[in-house]
């Protein structure tokens, strides 16, 4: 009897609910903001889902140009502890201020503690709109 | 050296006498006449503490305000692994938790359990009897559905009837300026703070003074005092399993009930109270206007005080249960009345209100369907509101769903809605949408339409359709031209149009549509390929006639 509250409680407690798929693409902005080969921060809202609350959200995206028709998309939190970096224009690398994490414009990681390269979003252009889908961290697996 | 078991239960001993407490409890002297029907304490016993377990689960996925209750709970019932089972197993343990209390109440009135000197056993029994129903009470608003809304309406209304402390009643459960926020936090409040630390100490003290008197002897025993375990103990445990059994059938198979999110301004919903309060609902029915605390206050608590002062009343010695026909002829009345009334209140609950019917035939085909209206399930498509709302019956998900929203709502009531939904139902946790308003008529038309049988037509519309008629609503066709019967007659009606012309005519036709009809007023319309390609296949695919139109 013990076992029949417990193995239910044990998996409402400790799996993770089914998530309903949302629209996962939503358009960033459009590449006639952005300059070649210079991080931008765009910001866009998208319809995220916070347990039982569905919330219309900030979210932002460093985005480079790398070419007239290529768009890389960095999630903004350091790859660390999850900080918000910023894009320093005189050293021109990415530095995350809370344990001085440095990345270069390419994501890769330069110098401090952070794991791996910045997360990237992916990218889908249509015409000249930057559209964003779930952020991709190590080994691809949505985040 | 001594085992390590015998070590650390020495050890316990000493230190809590834990081991003597349970050898006395178990080898306690119960009369030879103890048998099955002395189980149904211990099943309400172990009814509260599983309640206490799958509501202390239920509140770690609960958020405690109105609105979001109702968001929380859905997401417990829909996205929560074993969250619909949980919450079925508090919502029916309550029942169940109530047939048990009642049972073990009228077991220990039958046999005269309660004379001397188990009084205060009796009386702190009905105690938690009354605390058992605050549970039911409190609990039934905590969904924040429509039934837990008006139900808690008509209740706290009844509570502020009551004589000169009325008025103090209902600012104590915060309801005198109506059920909302305060009263939600006070129900709640009670539901998981007051009512199980005062039901934990009525407990106590109840089992406290069986130990300390026993269970009650027949008047005549016929053998000498057997020890509860191991016969009286596994006859408890049976009954208790065989409860669980019956728990998790009905949380399994029965699915509980959750309305949609509670709307104040719902004029159409009838409240109904849970089955176990249907007796004094149907009472009410009795006392008619002014007289209505009479059946609503003074009877119920006369009913509580006579129950309370049972003991008091009868202090006859004690006698074999064929000879007590009295306590016999109360129950059997008592049955028989609550069954009646229950039954009466079930008989006479109204069907869901009706709304207007719709005055239009109901659609098979979307061919049939109006252009604003298959328009409109192209914009419940773009606004993605198939990802909390289904169109048929059935399992809801994370919104209502919309079948019989039309006959509910009214299109103001929807366009309010859409544009600010959280201002005409508060705690919706619906966004905003972002249609302009013809587009929002579109939808409330689209919603207006549907009922639990058509949502078919809609969703076998080809996507051409869908489009095809977005356009012609978004461009105002309709302002010159007839589709199926509705619109205005300045120009030709568009059924039959296929037959009528070409389609590359048609196409031209848009570009300049004086020079393939001269002296048409239509102005030129320029859409690119694909729009075109959408709204000439729509055109062409309507039925050669317009079905009948509205009277």
């Amino acid at each position: 009897m013990g076992l029949a509250f417990a193995v239910p409680a044990a998996i409402y407690l400790c799996f993770p609910p089914r998530s309903r798929k949302t629209p996962d693409w939503v358009q960033a902005g459009d590449l006639t903001q952005l300059d070649l080969g210079q991080p931008q921060q765009l910001t866009f809202r998208r319809t995220g889902t916070d347990g039982w609350k569905i919330a219309a959200e900030k979210a932002t995206a460093w985005c480079v140009k790398t070419s007239d028709r290529d768009v890389i998309a960095f999630s903004p939190w350091c790859t660390h502890l999850g900080c918000a970096y910023h894009w320093d224009e005189q050293k021109k690398q990415f530095l995350c201020p809370c344990h001085g994490s440095v990345f270069g414009i390419d994501g890769k990681v330069l110098a401090g503690p952070a794991p791996r390269s910045l997360d990237r979003y992916e990218v889908k252009l249509e015409n000249n709109a930057v559209w964003l889908g779930p952020v991709r961290g190590p080994g691809g697996t949505a985040l | 050296m001594k085992p390590f078991k015998q070590v650390l239960g020495e050890w316990l001993e000493q230190r809590t006498g834990a081991g003597t407490a349970i050898r006395n409890l178990l080898y306690e002297d119960i009369p030879a006449s103890a048998g099955w029907r002395q189980v149904f304490g211990g099943v309400a016993l172990f009814l509260f503490l599983a309640q206490g377990f799958t509501g202390i689960l239920l509140a770690l996925n609960y958020a405690a305000t109105p609105g979001d209750a109702f968001n929380s709970l859905t997401y417990i019932i829909t996205e929560v692994p074993a969250g619909r089972l949980i919450r079925g197993l508090h919502h029916w343990g309550a029942s169940i938790m109530i047939v048990a209390v009642v049972l073990h109440m009228t077991q220990v009135f039958l046999y005269g359990a309660y004379k001397k000197p188990r009084e205060v056993t009796w009386m702190a029994g009905t105690l938690l009897l009354l605390l058992t129903l605050g549970f039911g009470l409190t609990g039934y608003l905590l969904p924040w559905d429509n039934r837990a809304y008006w139900g808690t309406v008509v209740t706290t209304q009844i509570a502020g009837q009551a004589p000169v402390l009325g008025p103090y009643v209902e600012r104590l459960l915060g309801s005198d300026g109506g059920v909302g926020v305060v009263t939600f936090a006070r129900f709640f409040g009670l539901h998981v703070l007051v009512l199980p630390a005062f039901t934990a100490l009525l407990i106590m003290l109840h089992v406290h003074l069986v130990c300390r008197h026993g269970v009650a002897p027949a008047p005549e025993e016929t053998g000498p005092p057997k020890t509860f375990f191991p016969g009286q103990a596994w006859k408890d445990v049976t009954a208790v399993f065989a409860a669980c059994v019956i728990l998790f059938m009905m949380a399994l198979f029965v699915q509980a009930p959750l309305d949609r999110l509670a709307d104040p301004t719902d004029t159409g919903y009838i409240p109904r109270p849970d089955w176990y309060f249907l007796f004094l609902f149907e009472t009410l029915k009795f006392f008619p206007g002014p007289l209505e605390p009479v059946g609503s206050i003074l009877l119920p608590t006369l009913a509580v005080a006579a129950l309370f002062l049972v003991p008091f009343v009868d202090r006859r010695q004690a006698t074999r249960l064929t000879q007590r026909t009295v306590a016999l002829g109360v129950v059997v009345l008592a049955a028989v009345g609550w069954a009646s009334l229950t039954a009466a209140a079930v008989k006479t609950a109204p069907q869901a209100a009706q709304g207007p019917k719709a005055s239009l035939p109901p659609a098979a085909d979307w061919r049939q369907l109006l252009p604003a209206e298959l328009a409109g399930y192209g914009y419940f498509q773009q606004e993605n509101c198939s990802l909390c709302h289904n169109l048929s019956e059935g399992p809801t998900k994370r919104g209502p769903n919309l079948a019989t929203v039309g006959t509910r709502k009214s299109a103001t009531w929807m366009i309010a809605h859409f544009k600010n939904p959280s201002q005409v139902i508060p705690g919706s946790n619906m966004p905003p949408t972002d249609l302009n308003d013809s587009q929002l008529n579109a939808l409330a038309g689209f919603l207006l339409r549907l009922t639990p049988s058509n949502a078919g037509a809609w969703t076998a519309a080809p996507p051409f359709a869908v489009k095809g008629a977005q356009i012609y609503d978004a461009k105002g066709c309709g302002k010159c031209h007839k589709v199926n019967g509705v619109g205005m007659e300045l120009g030709p009606p568009l059924n039959g149009v296929s037959s009528r012309h070409p389609r590359k005519w048609v196409e031209k036709h848009f570009a300049d549509p004086a020079a393939l009809s001269p002296g048409s007023i239509m102005p030129p319309f320029k859409f690119s390929p694909r729009d075109m390609d959408a709204l000439v296949s729509y055109l062409f695919s309507l039925p050669e006639t317009p079905r009948p139109g509205p009277k």
